[in-house]
């Protein structure tokens, strides 16, 4: 950590926060304090400066015009690259995946992505929207992806990062992959809240951003019920 | 009206007096369903003669609909689609069904409004608010704004009644005439009941920059836009019209919401020639709708009905419901949206302190929401066992749209 809290910084609320995105903040947030860490977040409007020196950055998903002016504002900024240079951990869902890549497609134009991870969006034929599972790569340790997308893009992997996860359920990048991950850069289709149904995962941005190898548990109930819940509502369209 | 119109009246007035007997609904789809498949036009034919309002917006759009019944009802017979059916097989119904009347007052679904006002020709719209609503299967809140606006270029002679508090109404209110062609922009009335929910207008629809707020007052910084000056303005318990004449507003409905869809009501009626000081104790009338704010006693609990679709309607609820136990309740069934991501955007913390109560299919999503939001909860798997943990007086239920309808049938469709 940089300095003696956790500083997680919460990019562009009034563009990147379509699908309850705060959620994300709010479970990195509670879990990184129930573990006895102080914890700093910072919403960071699209008007202000990016500071660099946060641990953790979560980038939401938005709709067409907002994405594509939350990259432009981004890059003009610098503010992420910067961090990511130094050692900081990346979040991005949706919207916020995709701008992460070198391009990606909003009011049917090529937009220029921040090019910190190695893939490019387009759109594909229909629009993704539904539940969003499956099995996250071994490597990060992590028990199924449960999710909810809702996008028009399909993602295209370079060779540099590695897909999340390979689809049980839904779309993701393209009905075979979903997500991609590289260093302590990640990102995901699955939308909106995305740690509140994976909160392994929210751990392992801990993780990332605190160098700890292990957290201590915790109270993990009523997301254990949800996770059940929603693999057992999505358990038919495996068969 | 042509023949083929009065034959598909006739059958769509049938077709929904049998649904009702058969109990499959309210008769208010179906009949205007059957109608429009005999005679496309058949919604215009209807609306010719009647100088009709139209309401929309992503909430409050029955509430005041019923509310504008009310005030128009000064003036002689109003027509309304008062069950909440709100697309144009639901306004064909309720027109045939109510015969030859004068003045209709008609709820629209915000997705069709273009449509609905190149078949009706109204007098007047009422523009109330855009905010995210059921995202999986809805337009983005703003395109929603932009076919509004593109819609209200081709109507440039209705009056516009719209929300002065909402960057995205004001923006979809005031086109851009084109004097060179003699097309003026319509005539917009403003009203202001304030707005709890602001997190779908940072962004200027019009140029993208920041929008600045302060106190009620809201500016882009980088064009004009900016709050107009409200004719209609909720102050008090009351509205003050815009002869700067107050009024106070008796309402059996709570909160300041609903002071707010008087004003629009009032506001919507004076477009017809209604003094509000007519119209004003009509309001106090309407005592819920379509099971909203119902109260209904029960095992010595006295229940009320609080519908909450969206998050700006959650914060509302909020806002109306009293210091007392409260059930929550979560579906999300087709018509709820199959997304439960909102539940984020909802800021639950005003129900600490109370003793919160969770249902509904996907009382799961809203434990992990409650439980991140420190607000203590106890999950109870029916609506029975709700009333069996909480002590005798007021139960406040707050339940999106399937679950709001699966308490009201426990209730006995309680309207």
């Amino acid at each position: 950590m940089s300095s003696e809290s956790l500083r997680i910084v919460w990019i562009y609320p009034d563009l990147l926060s379509t699908y309850g995105d705060r959620g994300n903040a709010l479970i990195l947030a509670r879990r990184a304090r129930q573990r006895g860490m102080p914890v700093e977040v910072l919403e960071v409007r699209s008007d202000q400066r990016l500071p660099a020196t946060a641990d953790i950055y979560l980038v939401g998903g938005g709709e067409d015009g907002p994405q594509a002016l939350g990259a432009q504002r981004l890059i003009a900024d610098g503010g992420l690259h910067r961090a990511v240079a130094q050692g900081s951990v990346v979040f991005g869902v949706c919207a916020g995946y995709q701008l992460l890549g070198t391009s990606f497609f909003a009011k049917g134009v090529q937009c220029r992505g921040l090019e910190l991870l190695d893939l490019r969006s387009d759109r594909g034929e229909s629009r993704a929207v539904g539940e969003l599972a499956g099995e996250i790569d071994p490597r990060l340790g992590l028990p199924p992806l449960t999710g909810f997308e809702n996008h028009g893009g399909r993602t295209h992997l370079g060779p540099e990062v590695a897909p999340l996860a390979r689809v049980t359920t839904g779309i993701g990048n393209d009905g075979a992959t979903e997500g991609a991950w590289r260093g302590k850069l990640l990102g995901t289709y699955s939308h909106g809240p995305a740690l509140a149904r994976n909160p392994a995962l929210a751990d392992l941005l801990l993780r990332w951003a605190t160098g700890a190898h292990q957290l201590p548990p915790l109270d993990d109930t009523w997301s254990d019920r949800l996770r059940n819940e929603r693999r057992s509502a999505v358990a038919p369209a495996r068969a | 009206m042509p023949l083929r119109a009065k034959v598909a009246s006739s059958v769509s007035r049938t077709a929904a007096a049998l649904s009702r007997a058969a109990g499959r609904g309210d008769g208010s789809v179906i009949g205007g369903w059957i109608g429009l498949k005999i005679d496309p036009d058949l919604l215009a034919h209807l609306s010719a003669g009647r100088a009709i309002a139209l309401v929309s917006g992503t909430n409050g759009k029955t509430t005041t609909t019923r509310l504008t019944s009310a005030a128009v009802g000064v003036l002689g017979r109003v027509a309304t689609n008062s069950f909440g059916a709100n697309m144009p097989s639901g306004h064909t119904s309720a027109l045939a069904k109510a015969g030859s009347t004068p003045y209709a007052v008609l709820e629209v679904d915000e997705h069709y409004l273009a449509q609905v006002l190149e078949s009706t020709e109204p007098h007047v719209v009422a523009l109330l608010n855009l905010s995210r609503d059921q995202l999986d299967r809805a337009k983005e809140v703003a395109m929603m704004a932009q076919l509004w606006r593109a819609a209200l270029v081709r109507h440039t002679n209705v009056r516009v009644v719209a929300n002065a508090d909402d960057p995205l109404v004001v923006w979809a209110a005031t086109p851009p005439g084109d004097p060179a062609r003699g097309i003026n922009p319509p005539h917009v009335t403003w009203f202001s009941a304030g707005q709890r929910w602001h997190d779908d207008s940072w962004v200027c629809p019009e140029c993208g920059s920041t929008i600045q707020r302060s106190g009620e007052q809201w500016w882009c910084t980088g064009c004009p836009l900016r709050r107009p000056e409200p004719n209609w303005v909720v102050e008090d318990e009351g509205v003050l019209d815009p002869t700067g004449a107050w009024h106070k507003v008796s309402l059996q409905l709570p909160g300041k919401v609903n002071l707010g869809n008087a004003a629009t009501a009032l506001a919507v009626a004076a477009e017809f020639g209604v003094r509000p000081v007519d119209a004003v104790s009509r309001l106090g009338i309407v005592t819920s709708v379509a099971g909203r704010y119902a109260q209904v006693d029960k095992d010595g609990r006295n229940i009320r009905l609080l519908l909450a679709k969206n998050p700006a309607s959650w914060l509302e609820a909020f806002d109306m419901a009293d210091e007392a136990p409260t059930l929550l309740s979560i579906n999300a069934r087709d018509p709820d949206g199959l997304d439960t991501s909102w539940l984020y955007d909802v800021d639950f913390a005003p129900l600490r302190g109370r003793q919160v109560l969770i249902t509904g299919d996907r009382a799961y999503d809203l434990a992990v929401r409650l439980d991140v939001n420190d607000v203590p909860f106890q999950h109870v798997r029916t609506f029975d066992d709700a009333l069996r943990s909480v002590p005798p007086g007021r139960l406040e239920v707050i339940a999106n749209y399937t679950a709001f309808q699966d308490i009201r049938a426990e209730l006995d469709r309680v309207i």
